[in-house]
């Protein structure tokens, strides 16, 4: 049983588990999933500031959103902590080999690249940019869109919104630039 | 909020943020690995969840299926009156979510996981957010 828990899940396990969570919000709770509004609802109560972006009342429309975001943290703990697959990823060979050529990565362990995100890389000119404009850009793009991988690419498409196709185009249009051309010339 | 709401968030916070573990979304490489088309799996898991996301709304309009306090089920939609803000919002959130390999709710998850360092990113996702509100009219939408 613990096994089932700390090692990976497949594809077809994840997505439809990931897909079952816009009825649960819709049913119980009349909500519409979506995770990046959160950062907004930050802003309007940490943020004090004339902006009428930010004033609404963020408890409100927000807190229930809030409430699933400290358990997303807690979701972490549990299961990337408490129940951590030991083993490390089991990546195509194809994405080790450009990893490892194109950027230099090195450390295939854990979800992410030790090199980059440490408190050390943090002081180089490469963690301020990967770690501060990488999460600014998230921050600014996810609002300008009006979503994000949540709120566009799963519920959206699942809602046959044709705003969140082109969205999600545009992720990638972002995405494929940085992973093909910006980070091999950054890193 | 009920305290009983305030649990039932939380669980389905939790249930998320434990399925984007096991299923390794919230890894800088699986998103590496999506970009450069090498594995199924960032697809299989995005295809299949809208997939059982489509048949439950379906599902819902079709039976007028009404939530948990017997109140009809509002999904708000999209608007979708212009296409340039999804277009440019969608590029430059592109670009974040490969440069740090996780879109907002993975760089919680990551913190959960122990990963203290996330506090930047989220910090200035949070900055840029505001910047956002604070430029919004200047835009093109």
């Amino acid at each position: 049983m613990i096994e089932l828990l700390t090692q990976p899940w497949p594809w077809y396990v994840a997505g439809p588990l990931i897909g079952l969570i816009i009825p649960l919000l819709l049913i119980f709770g009349n909500k519409t999933f979506g995770f990046s509004s959160n950062f907004r609802h930050f802003c309007a109560a940490c943020i004090p500031t004339n902006l009428t972006f930010f004033k609404y009342n963020w408890k409100k429309e927000g807190g229930w959103n809030l409430i699933f975001l400290v358990g997303t943290i807690i979701g972490g703990f549990i299961g990337g902590f408490l129940l951590m697959n030991p083993e490390p990823i089991v990546l195509s060979q194809g994405t080790v080999q450009t990893l490892s050529t194109e950027m230099g990565i090195t450390d295939f362990t854990g979800f992410v690249p030790s090199e980059i995100f440490n408190w050390e890389t943090l002081a180089t000119p490469t963690g301020i940019i990967v770690l501060a404009l990488g999460g600014f850009l998230i921050g600014f793009g996810t609002r300008y869109a009006g979503g994000c991988t949540s709120g566009h690419a799963i519920s959206g498409l699942a809602n046959l919104q044709l705003a969140s196709l082109i969205a999600v185009i545009g992720f990638f249009i972002g995405g494929l630039l940085m992973t093909y051309i910006i980070l091999p010339a950054l890193l | 909020m009920k305290f009983s709401e305030i649990l039932r968030y939380l669980f389905f916070g939790i249930l998320f943020g434990f399925v984007l573990v096991k299923s390794e979304v919230i890894s800088w490489f699986r998103i590496q690995e999506m970009f450069l088309f090498d594995s199924f799996h960032m697809y299989g898991i995005i295809g299949s969840a809208v997939l059982v996301g489509l048949i439950s709304i379906q599902l819902i309009k079709k039976f007028n299926i009404k939530d948990s306090n017997g109140d009809p089920i509002v999904i708000s939609p999209k608007d979708p009156s212009t296409v340039r803000r999804y277009i440019i919002g969608g590029t430059i959130f592109g670009l974040g979510w490969s440069m740090v390999g996780a879109c907002p709710a993975p760089l919680f998850i990551l913190l959960g996981s122990g990963l203290s360092i996330f506090i930047i990113p989220i910090a200035f996702a949070a900055f840029g957010t505001w910047v956002y509100g604070a430029t919004m009219h200047k835009l093109p939408h």
